[in-house]
């Protein structure tokens, strides 16, 4: 059989999004409301204020750091659902290191030491579900679950006991030298850390592609068998992956303290870690296409809020269920469908 | 009063149980799900909309027994769900599960806005109250501990489950439809955990949002812990529900351990057992194999 490559990437993202947007679509008829006309509403609303373009390229940003985390994860073939906690344990790192730089530090070097301690914190957290996987064959979302449960309770606690100062729930704040600078209007949310996460994303599409790393770990998640045979270490890539992925997560904090809130806060960033395995699917794990992914669902939620008069703002957070659903119901069967016109062909 | 004397009360008992029905309910299904062979990562999704359903329909009938009775079929309807995207069109199990809890959370928030234009509490209904000895939901927990583990290792239906998650090949060399056993059992599972979302509005009078706040997760650790056996699963069940009451307890006493940290403890527990014990677990062979 002569095999005929066809991409069926599009088309399972292009059917899920048909998907959403029909049951989308019937939620809206059933309040009364025409379709049509809500959904050029979130659109619209969103494209003619600054204001929402600002939150959608913050919202954005934190997508794209841990839909990249969960998305590098699959490519090892760990199903990697700690991005939440992995962000919340950079979230802590970066506001505790940056409150506690000497005011003078310059920026040159207060920024990426920010940015080395949440990847750090995060990458530990990654590496020790990559570790436990391996070395004692647990569950990576067993372990992601308890995690995520622990660090969130870790992160109230030393909230509430050591990091708000007097009956806030916020930290002090970071130096100035370790702030990004923001994008547009004073105090806007969008910051210079939009360009870092599309940096990574470039530079993630590079290594998977064009290095011999990335294919070693793609292969490993494809094909763990072959890759050993190859004499590559499955258990050490897949560890080194997982703290890596962990690590991209654990940037988030770079958009979301470094970038706009300055400081550690009750709740920053919640379920933005959940939400990064929509983007990753939606992106098809693909880095670039999950900074697309990560745009479209920013203006779905954005725009959901800024049409909030026409029908609840749950709606959108409900089609982003939908997507995901979607997507791993089209994923085996327009994959059945392509290989079945090209056996026929 | 006295700690001591407190936790050895009646009391402190009747509230563990009281705590642990929701985690034994979701356990029970969780278990036989998972015997089949699937990955039941939409506990927390049966949870969540079985306690919206028996808030909803308490509230509209003013009879606890429909609440009940719409809370398995919550659940159930879930489970059917699951069973469409991960057994019929052959998705990942593990995803599906997780969309499932984000659309139950979603949704369940959309239909609070959609049915009563409230943000997160549904109105009151009746309660089935405080008292173990005058709540159905007790008798149901234990009727269904004892009947899921009969069924399991006593009936014809407990052996094809078994079997599908253990060594599917031999079901279709009997000429029996292993995805019609799994749709059969995800279908009674969720139900059972359906039973528990009731339980988590039901004992309160009112649905609120996220009530289930992680325990769907908890459950499944639940599961896991016990080796995929209900009997045992129950006893973690238990065990969590206390350290849950302890903490209740505790922070009464105005203990010294910060409060935030005690209910991480089950997860620290099960963080423990997999690491010292992870590769001594026994899946079912088939879990979250093919459909």
């Amino acid at each position: 059989m002569k095999h005929k490559r066809i991409t069926t990437e599009p088309l399972i993202v292009g059917t899920a999004f048909l998907l959403a947007l029909a049951i989308g679509s019937s939620l809206m008829l059933a309040m009364g409301k025409s379709p049509a006309h809500v959904w050029w509403a979130m659109l619209s609303r969103v494209v003619s204020n600054d204001y929402n373009l600002t939150q959608v390229a913050y919202r954005a940003t934190t997508l794209v750091c841990t839909g990249l985390a969960v998305g590098l994860a699959m490519d090892v073939g760990m199903f990697n659902i700690a991005a939440e906690g992995q962000m919340t344990a950079g979230v802590l790192a970066a506001a505790v290191l940056g409150a506690a730089l000497p005011a003078g530090t310059p920026s040159a070097l207060a920024i990426p030491l920010c940015l080395l301690a949440a990847a750090s914190a995060g990458g530990a957290v990654g590496g020790s579900i990559g570790a436990l996987k391996v070395l004692r064959g647990a569950h990576e979302v067993i372990s992601s679950v308890m995690l995520n449960a622990l660090i969130a309770a870790v992160a109230l606690w030393a909230g509430n006991s050591l990091l708000f100062t007097n009956g806030t729930t916020r930290s002090e704040t970071i130096i100035n030298n370790a702030q990004l600078p923001c994008l547009g209007a004073p105090g806007s949310a969008a910051n210079a850390m939009a360009f870092i996460a599309l940096g990574l994303a470039l530079g993630l599409t590079w290594l998977r592609s064009r290095t011999a790393w990335g294919q070693t770990w793609r292969l490993t998640g494809q094909a763990p068998a072959v890759a050993r045979a190859l004499g590559s270490n499955t258990k050490r890539t897949t560890i080194l992956v997982m703290t890596a992925s962990g690590a991209l997560a654990g940037l988030a904090a770079g958009n979301l303290v470094l970038g706009h809130h300055h400081a550690f806060e009750e709740g920053l960033g919640r379920g933005l870690g959940l939400l990064g395995i929509a983007v990753a699917l939606v992106g098809q794990l693909e880095p670039l296409g999950i900074v697309a992914a990560a745009v479209v669902l920013s203006v779905l939620s954005v725009g959901g809020l800024a049409a909030a008069d026409l029908v609840p703002k749950e709606l959108s957070e409900m089609l982003q269920a939908v997507v995901i659903l979607a997507i791993v119901v089209a994923n085996p069967i327009v994959r059945r469908l392509t290989t079945r016109t090209s056996e026929a062909a | 009063m006295n700690l001591w004397a407190s936790l050895a009360s009646f009391g402190f008992i009747a509230a563990i149980v009281r705590i642990a029905i929701p985690y034994v309910f979701a356990a029970l299904g969780g278990s036989l799900v998972e015997r089949s062979g699937v990955i039941d990562l939409a506990l927390e999704a049966k949870l969540l909309c079985g306690a919206f359903a028996a808030a909803t329909a308490t509230h509209a009938t003013g009879s606890l027994a429909l609440g009940i009775g719409a809370g398995a079929a919550a659940g159930a309807s879930i489970a059917g769900l699951q069973a469409l995207c991960a057994l019929r069109f052959g998705a990942d199990q593990v995803v599906v599960g997780i969309g499932l809890n984000l659309l139950a959370l979603a949704g369940t928030r959309f239909a609070l806005q959609a049915l009563y234009s409230e943000g997160a509490n549904s109105p009151p209904c009746e309660s089935v109250g405080d008292g173990l000895v005058t709540n159905p939901l007790f008798y149901l927990a234990i009727i269904a501990t004892i009947a899921s583990w009969a069924a399991l290792s006593h009936t014809r239906w407990g052996l094809r489950l078994r079997a599908a998650g253990e060594r599917p090949e031999i079901l279709v060399a009997a000429g029996i439809s292993v995805p019609r056993v799994r749709w059969s059992v995800l279908l009674v599972g969720g139900a059972i955990a359906g039973l528990g979302g009731a339980q988590l509005s039901l004992a309160v009078g009112g649905f609120s949002a996220d009530t289930s706040s992680g325990r769907g997760y908890m459950a499944l650790a639940a599961v896991i812990l016990a080796n995929w056996r209900p009997p045992r699963a129950v006893l973690v069940c238990l065990a969590i529900a206390a350290a849950e009451a302890l903490n209740i307890r505790l922070q009464l006493a105005a203990s010294t351990i910060p409060r935030e940290l005690v209910p991480a403890l089950p997860y620290v527990l099960t963080l423990l057992v997999i690491t010292v014990w992870g590769a001594g677990r026994r899946p079912p062979p088939a879990l979250g194999h093919g459909n």
